[in-house]
């Protein structure tokens, strides 16, 4: 397979490469002459099928058309276990909508925007461009199967979100026109400002922007007297681990003692069922003593205490599990072997100690 | 060689009393059927009890036993050569790894692991302790089959778009450079308040590498470019996210702007962009596209995810920047800084990293009183432009409670802002673009702790 892909390749640009010299010899010497040999000419569907993206301006969206209907199908399919059945899920990003009202729509501003109060600022609060959203969405989600939906399929599970954001109404059709009225009605559109100096060139007409501060290289008896005004919290000591075992051993300082692990400590065995739910991409779900996509070990391990329950759960993580911890569903498991698997679950099972 | 012929007391470790004491029955009897790495386990254990024992043991007798009695690495055959083909640090050395801050993000997969820049030396990151930042997890692609593409966003914009392999850009004249790279996030968590206790968590978005590639602008040419009508370009990568980011033509036009496969002598490594990368001198680690597919040019900025919803910086009026991208003069003190102890009272070489994304670092002021008073440090050479300078200042701590912080000017003028500054103009909430002036309170106990200053 990987032979005839690079011998039908070499034929592709031997082809392809005569186009390139025919070119630069049509235009007069360019850079390309200097370099004979390296580099050929992209055929037009190599340029399709990665020429994505959409820019503001719908330049690059590709035709298409979604209803809510069919948007809400697939968002319960594919994309609810993470972001919530209304995008308000906080369990894997931050909640996707929620914060926008009616008079953010019409004026285009996102009032919540202003209270320092406010708790998350959700997508729909931020994203001024709806182009953006096609175009990310498209491109990378469902976050564990990039690029797997059709335009259609985007121009309706955004659709749904448009009208979960109470931006189109029940029956509104999306497709690549009438996009363009949606950009009309997105909450943040006039939120943004390009007004800085932190833009690397021109473009956006900010070359002569100053700096925003102009602090000056006082050298002595420099300002009022010194107040500290913030301290690092009690809890944020201990919540990094022990600092002690984050510093060397050896040197001008070592690390403070915020945990009873061993700075010391030269080989660090671990539990084999550890390393291995390492290794098998258990803990991108599950944390020792927190809550991710799964439950956390500690809870898996507390509810199971003194219940003969090794084979079931080896089971239900091969073949995979749903219904009792919560909405969300494990996929059956494929990153380890069922031994593996059952040395695992037998280490979750005695508490899941980190060592 | 019989390890039970070995004398106890050449078995390693300063504080050597009886050994034995530190051994339990079954131990002792296993120590005198010759397993040695039992006695050695028990030594580091005991050690490591006494945790503040950092000077010889002025010993009782003749002088110090590490040098009175010979180590064993001194009295026996070391390992031979390509042991371990690929060569790891040491493993006394496995406190400084990388590392994630609990409960900043909620999966490994769109996260953060921070330098460990509490122990790091000179300039260069180790490419093993290079920070992480990913948005659908890392790759480890096949460079066989990874291509890049040039095309342009409307007929004509570059007359002929092209496709390289890897073979094609390897052969290309390479370039060699050394640059920070700083993720726009880095000391975000502390907008508003003090939050995370080492150097390590408030600046270790930050690294600094040689890399090695070509310009972006000499593939831009030898596609026919159009630099009339290009006024952006859009880099794209090959992984799941397929991270997009806008960058101004000028700057690569600059021929600063590498497409680069290099890292530190080898390819760049997989949580790195293996095989290729955009390397974008000065500006934000999200322009450093990783994984590096394709790369547009166009007449207007594409305003992608992640410079419409994210990296855009909230000010106070509730306006968000869009294409907030440089990042400016900014410095931190390395050693000693917040969660580490000094060992003793007397001589220490305070030491730091500066940085400015718009050029070379002119100097760096360091002051001991919480910002009363200055002294300028010393600045370690190589200074280079968009790379991080090492500065240096000896102290004598004479055990009184003092105020440590850095303070860095760049090579057009712009001294580095302190908090009250930053936040009159950017406020609190902004998450992007924090280079404030770091304080680290240093206690008579010699513990230093991350604090804020007005
Ligand atoms: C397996 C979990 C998962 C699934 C399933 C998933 N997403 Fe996501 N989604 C994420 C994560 C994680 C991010 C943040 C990615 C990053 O950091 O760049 C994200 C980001 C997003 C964003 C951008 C939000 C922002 O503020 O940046 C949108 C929009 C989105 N997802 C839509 C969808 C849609 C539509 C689907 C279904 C077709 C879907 N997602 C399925 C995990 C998921
Ligand atoms: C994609 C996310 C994900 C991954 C990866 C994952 N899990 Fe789970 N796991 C879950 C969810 C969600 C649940 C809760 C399912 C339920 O409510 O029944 C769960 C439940 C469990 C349970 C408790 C089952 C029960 O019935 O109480 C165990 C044990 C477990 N997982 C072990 C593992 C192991 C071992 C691995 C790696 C081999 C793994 N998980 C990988 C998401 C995941």
């Amino acid at each position: 397979m990987s032979r005839w892909r690079e011998m039908s390749f070499g034929f592709v640009r031997r082809a392809a490469l005569v186009a390139v010299f025919a070119a630069a010899v049509a235009s007069g010497a360019s850079a390309a002459d200097k370099y004979p040999g390296v580099g050929r000419a992209a055929t037009p569907a190599e340029v399709e099928a990665w020429d994505i993206d959409v820019r503001p301006d719908f330049q690059g969206l590709p035709k298409g058309s979604g209803t809510v209907e069919k948007g809400q199908e697939i968002w319960e399919a594919k994309c609810a276990s993470c972001h919530g059945t209304f995008g308000e899920s906080n369990k894997v990003f931050t909640p996707l909508i929620g914060g926008t009202t009616k008079e953010d729509v019409e004026k285009g501003r996102v009032a919540s925007l202003l209270r320092p109060d406010y708790p998350q600022r959700t997508t729909f609060m931020k994203v001024p461009t709806i182009s953006t959203l096609f175009d990310y969405i498209r491109r990378a989600m469902p976050w564990n199967e990039p690029k797997s939906l059709t335009p259609d399929e985007v121009y309706s599970v955004l659709d749904f979100m448009l009208n979960l954001a109470e931006i189109v109404p029940d029956d509104f059709v999306l497709d690549d026109q009438s996009i363009r009225e949606v950009q009309k009605r997105m909450p943040n559109r006039n939120g943004m400002s390009t007004n800085h100096a932190l833009w690397p060139g021109a473009g956006f007409g900010t070359e002569k922007k100053k700096a925003d501060t102009a602090n000056t290289a006082c050298m002595k008896d420099c300002g009022g007297p010194v107040q500290i005004t913030s301290t690092l919290p009690d809890h944020a000591w201990t919540a990094h681990g022990n600092l002690a075992s984050q510093n060397r051993r050896i040197g001008p300082v070592r690390g403070r003692v915020t945990g009873n692990d061993d700075p010391d400590a030269i080989d660090e065995p671990g539990p084999a069922g550890f390393k291995l739910a390492q290794s098998a991409g258990c803990m991108g779900c599950h944390g020792l003593n927190n809550k991710i996509v799964g439950p956390s070990y500690v809870d898996v391990a507390a509810k199971y205490k003194d219940k003969d329950m090794l084979d079931t759960l080896v089971g239900r993580v091969v073949k995979g599990g749903e219904g009792v911890w919560g909405e969300a569903a494990m996929p059956p498991q494929e990153g380890a072997s069922e031994g593996e698997i059952k040395t695992i679950v037998e280490w979750i099972l005695a508490g899941a100690p980190g060592r | 060689m019989d390890d039970s012929k070995i004398p106890s007391a050449l078995l390693g470790g300063r504080i050597r009393r009886a050994p034995e004491n530190f051994l339990d029955g079954a131990a002792i009897g296993e120590v005198s059927k010759g397993r040695r790495d039992v006695l050695r386990a028990s030594f580091a254990a005991a050690i490591a009890g006494i945790a503040a024992a950092t000077r010889p043991a002025a010993a009782a007798s003749d002088g110090d036993p590490d040098i009175l009695e010979l180590p064993p690495w001194s009295t026996s055959l070391g390992l031979p050569v390509a042991a371990v083909p690929y060569g790891m640090p040491s493993k006394y050395e496995r406190n400084l790894i990388r590392r994630q801050s609990p409960g900043l993000t909620q999966v490994a997969g769109s996260s953060v692991a921070f330098a460990p820049l509490q122990g790091s030396f000179g300039i260069i990151t180790p490419s093993g302790l290079h920070f992480e930042r990913h948005h659908q997890g890392w790759q480890d692609i096949d460079p066989k089959r990874h291509r890049f593409m040039i095309n342009g966003s409307a007929p004509g914009m570059v007359k002929t778009p092209l496709v390289f392999t890897m073979d094609d850009l390897m052969r290309l004249p390479s370039v060699s450079r050394m640059y920070f790279i700083e993720c726009g996030a880095n000391t975000g968590m502390e907008w508003g308040n003090v939050a995370v206790p080492t150097v390590q968590y408030t600046h270790g978005m930050l690294s600094c590498s040689e890399f090695t590639g070509v310009p972006l602008r000499l593939l831009l040419e030898m596609a026919g470019a159009d630099l009339k009508r290009g006024k952006f370009v859009l880099a794209e990568g090959a992984d799941g996210s397929s991270m997009t980011r806008t960058i101004p033509i000028d700057l690569v036009m600059s021929g600063e702007v590498l497409v680069a496969y290099g890292q530190n002598g080898e390819m760049l490594r997989p949580e790195n962009g293996y095989p290729l990368r955009l390397v974008v001198p000065g500006v934000q680690g999200v322009s450093w596209v990783k994984w590096l597919r394709r790369v547009e040019l166009g007449d207007k900025p594409y305003a992608a995810k992640d410079e419409a919803v994210h990296y855009v910086d909230l000010m106070p009026d509730g306006t968000h920047r869009q294409y907030t991208s440089i990042q400016e003069c900014k410095s931190v003190i390395t050693t000693p800084s917040g969660g580490q102890t000094l060992v003793d009272k007397g001589f220490f070489n305070v030491s730091g990293l500066a940085w400015s994304g718009r050029g070379k670092i002119r100097k760096v002021d360091v002051s001991f009183d919480g910002g009363k008073s200055w002294q300028e440090a010393k600045l370690q050479a190589p200074v280079q432009s968009k790379c991080l300078t090492r500065f240096t200042l000896n102290w004598n701590w004479n055990g009184e409670r003092a105020i440590l912080q850095s303070r860095a000017t760049d090579e057009t003028g712009f001294v580095q802002p302190n908090y009250r500054q930053l936040r009159a103009v950017r406020g609190t909430r902004s998450i992007y673009h924090n280079n404030a002036i770091q304080s680290w309170l240093v206690e008579p106990s010699g513990e230093i702790s991350n604090v804020q200053v007005a």
